[in-house]
């Protein structure tokens, strides 16, 4: 059995149904502990209390991009072999990253404030971040905008393929514009050590149940939106008969 | 001779859905088929299809893309253009023969300096159709040519289309009036045939068929 | 392909064609900027760079839906679309017939604006040249995203949205370029980036317009 049975959708809908009670209470366990156990953290030394937004902030980040990426994927899916369930997958990941790209803009916000003395700074990763986020606006307004599902499924993929392009072409341009102030990646795998195993650890756990939730809310979406498309096939053979 | 045009168990959709499905023709040289039924029931989609504008949701149209030339209900004429402007255009784009002989044949050449935006509805309909001639194709598709033509046009139409067939070409139309050629082959075209097999492949053609 | 260069020349230039809106637009940007940020040339010449660069974005933009919907009302694209041309050369010389009606135009003024908004004399010719590569690149991104929103009642503000993103790599080139030029600097770098996206969007576009096109054919 090959993984491309799973884009059917009647299968795609039994074990999508299955696995979501399990992935669901999964999230619900770690994204908690995570935030908890990152609350309880000691006080930085320089930032204080203010890292604790960091268990907000960073996996609210990493998502961001990971989301484009993955719509990325499930768009080629799409375009290359055209299963249904994986542009319906890309349409429904697009709001939750957009979101996630709004929690991790507010956060540093609200970080950037006691730390650099200011809500808003023109740097490389917070502009690139907002420039992700216009990019997430124009993928959703798109599918937003065409009846039929088809086309809309085609047009925003090729959105989404010129998007990425565009959005990894900016994210340079913006470095080459502006040095910025923004510290470095807060987590590194090179061997010398970032930042200590306090905060790794629940930030670690957090990333997680950041992901769960992703997961969680992105199969609730795509099965939504399956039922709905569904209900529509059926109207219309009603209609027809 | 081999056929110009070969449809063989076509089925279109329109807006993700099934529109008619089973259809089979084949059109050869100097032969013309006029295609009819009720409203809605997908001709114009189904024209589109065999133009090469919209993939079929099954079966196969055997043509060469370059013998088809299409028009529909929108001519493609610019109003800002005269008359000669538009048709020197297309020939060009197409590589067709000189335009004299369209005008000559659609009765425009008091028209010929006129702006598009000048002309009646009948007078661009019939530009629209000088437009077929410049192309120089051997295949006609031809959704409702007769729109808005008057009867002596619509004869004018005609005796183009028999021209047309005489030189060698074919013509596929969709029509709902009498165009005066009793040598042109019709195809009633019947409701949607729903009730086949429901369709489980892995990766189905449709979204919605994949319910069954 | 130059019969469709020409018809679309011949459009443009014809009455209701839209031949120097946006020039006119371009002037109105440099003209209503100085009423904003007052008349102090120092904060003008300033600021002209980014301001020269935001209004020649805006009055591309400002004609984008104009490429494709009208040859798609009146059916043209349809016959484009059956025609032996291939739909990407038609993309890529629909956007050309943009840029000349639209883009040549700006880079032609671009100098006497400059003057309008006190820009530097060494930053003239930077802009003159930043303004003659990137702006091929801005009418080739608005084709792609004209070819997107093509068959939409009310696509305007959307491809709008979905176009102006795509111009950030070219505006920060293009207006860095002339930003050194005006400080003396030399901006040969950024301008040879800018130059690059722009050959890299005339490469690859035609073929993601095209094919947005195509969808929306069918």
């Amino acid at each position: 059995m090959s993984i491309w049975e799973y884009a059917n959708p009647v299968k795609f809908m039994r074990v999508s149904g299955a696995a979501l009670p399990w992935i669901a209470a999964a999230a619900a366990i770690c994204l908690p502990a995570g935030l908890v156990w990152g609350w309880m953290t000691p006080e930085d030394y320089k930032q204080g209390s203010t890292v604790k937004i960091m268990f907000l902030h960073v996996p609210a980040a990493m998502m961001a991009i990971n989301i484009w990426v993955m719509m990325l994927a499930a768009s080629l899916i799409w375009l290359i072999r055209r299963h249904h369930v994986s542009a319906l997958a890309a349409r429904a990941a697009a709001p939750i990253g957009a979101v996630m790209t709004l929690v991790a803009l507010v956060t540093g916000a609200v970080w950037g404030q006691p730390m650099w003395g200011t809500w808003w700074e023109w740097d490389p990763r917070l502009t690139s971040f907002l420039i992700l986020f216009l990019f997430y606006l124009g993928y959703m307004a798109l599918w937003g905008a065409i009846e039929n599902p088809d086309s809309a499924a085609d047009l925003t993929g090729v959105l989404c393929l010129v998007g990425s392009v565009f959005a990894l072409l900016s994210r340079y341009a913006v470095n080459f514009w502006n040095q910025g102030l923004h510290q470095g990646a807060s987590l590194s795998i090179a061997p010398g050590e970032r930042m200590s195993a306090v905060y790794k650890y629940p930030l670690y756990l957090c990333m997680l149940g950041f992901f769960l939730l992703f997961l969680t809310l992105l199969l609730v979406r795509t099965r939504t939106e399956i039922r709905r498309r569904r209900t529509a096939a059926l109207l219309a053979r009603e209609v027809r008969a | 001779m081999a056929p110009l045009l070969q449809v063989q168990g076509l089925a279109v959709s329109r807006g993700g859905r099934r529109a008619v499905e089973g259809v089979d023709f084949t059109l050869s040289s100097g032969q013309a088929l006029i295609l009819r039924g009720p409203n809605g029931i997908g001709k114009t989609t189904l024209l589109r299809t065999v133009a090469g504008l919209q993939p079929a949701a099954a079966g196969r149209v055997e043509a060469d893309p370059d013998a088809i030339a299409y028009a529909a209900h929108a001519d493609g004429l610019k109003a800002a253009l005269t008359v000669t402007e538009n048709l020197e255009f297309w020939r060009l784009v197409f590589g067709g023969p000189p335009i004299a002989a369209a005008i000559e044949a659609m009765d425009l050449g008091a028209l010929v300096e006129r702006p598009a935006a000048m002309l009646s509805a009948g007078q661009k309909r019939r530009l629209g159709l000088a437009r077929l001639l410049v192309t120089g194709r051997k295949v006609w598709v031809l959704d409702e040519p007769t729109v808005s033509l008057d009867a002596g046009s619509v004869a004018l139409f005609a005796d183009a289309v028999r021209r047309h067939l005489a030189g060698g070409g074919a013509a596929l139309m969709a029509t709902h009036i009498d165009l005066g050629l009793p040598e042109a082959q019709v195809l009633d075209l019947g409701p949607f045939r729903a009730a086949g097999e429901p369709v489980r492949s892995r990766a189905p053609a449709s979204f919605d068929e994949a319910f069954g | 392909m130059i019969a469709l260069l020409m018809r679309d020349l011949r459009l443009a230039t014809r009455a209701g064609g839209g031949f120097g809106l946006g020039l006119a637009f371009f002037l109105i940007v440099c003209t209503l900027v100085p009423f904003g940020v007052g008349p102090q040339g120092g904060t003008l010449a300033l600021i002209a760079p980014g301001i020269l660069w935001v209004g020649a974005l805006l009055a591309c933009l400002l004609s984008l839906d104009r490429i494709f919907a009208l040859d798609w009302e009146d059916g043209s694209l349809d016959l484009l679309a059956t025609a032996p041309l291939p739909l990407e050369g038609a993309v890529l010389v629909k956007a050309a017939a943009h840029w000349i009606t639209t883009g040549l135009p700006l880079v032609a003024a671009a100098p006497v604006f400059g003057i309008l908004l006190h820009l530097p004399g060494a930053a003239q010719p930077w802009l003159v040249a930043a303004l003659a590569l990137g702006t091929p690149a801005l009418s080739m991104l608005g084709a792609f995203g004209a070819a997107l929103t093509v068959g939409l009642r009310r696509g305007g503000l959307l491809m709008s949205l979905l176009v102006l993103p795509l111009y950030v790599p070219t505006l920060i080139f293009g207006a860095e370029a002339v930003r050194r030029g005006a400080a003396g600097g030399d901006g040969t770098t950024p301008l040879v980036l800018l130059a690059g996206i722009t050959m890299a969007v005339l490469a690859a576009i035609p073929f993601a317009a095209a094919g947005a096109l195509r969808v929306n054919l069918r």
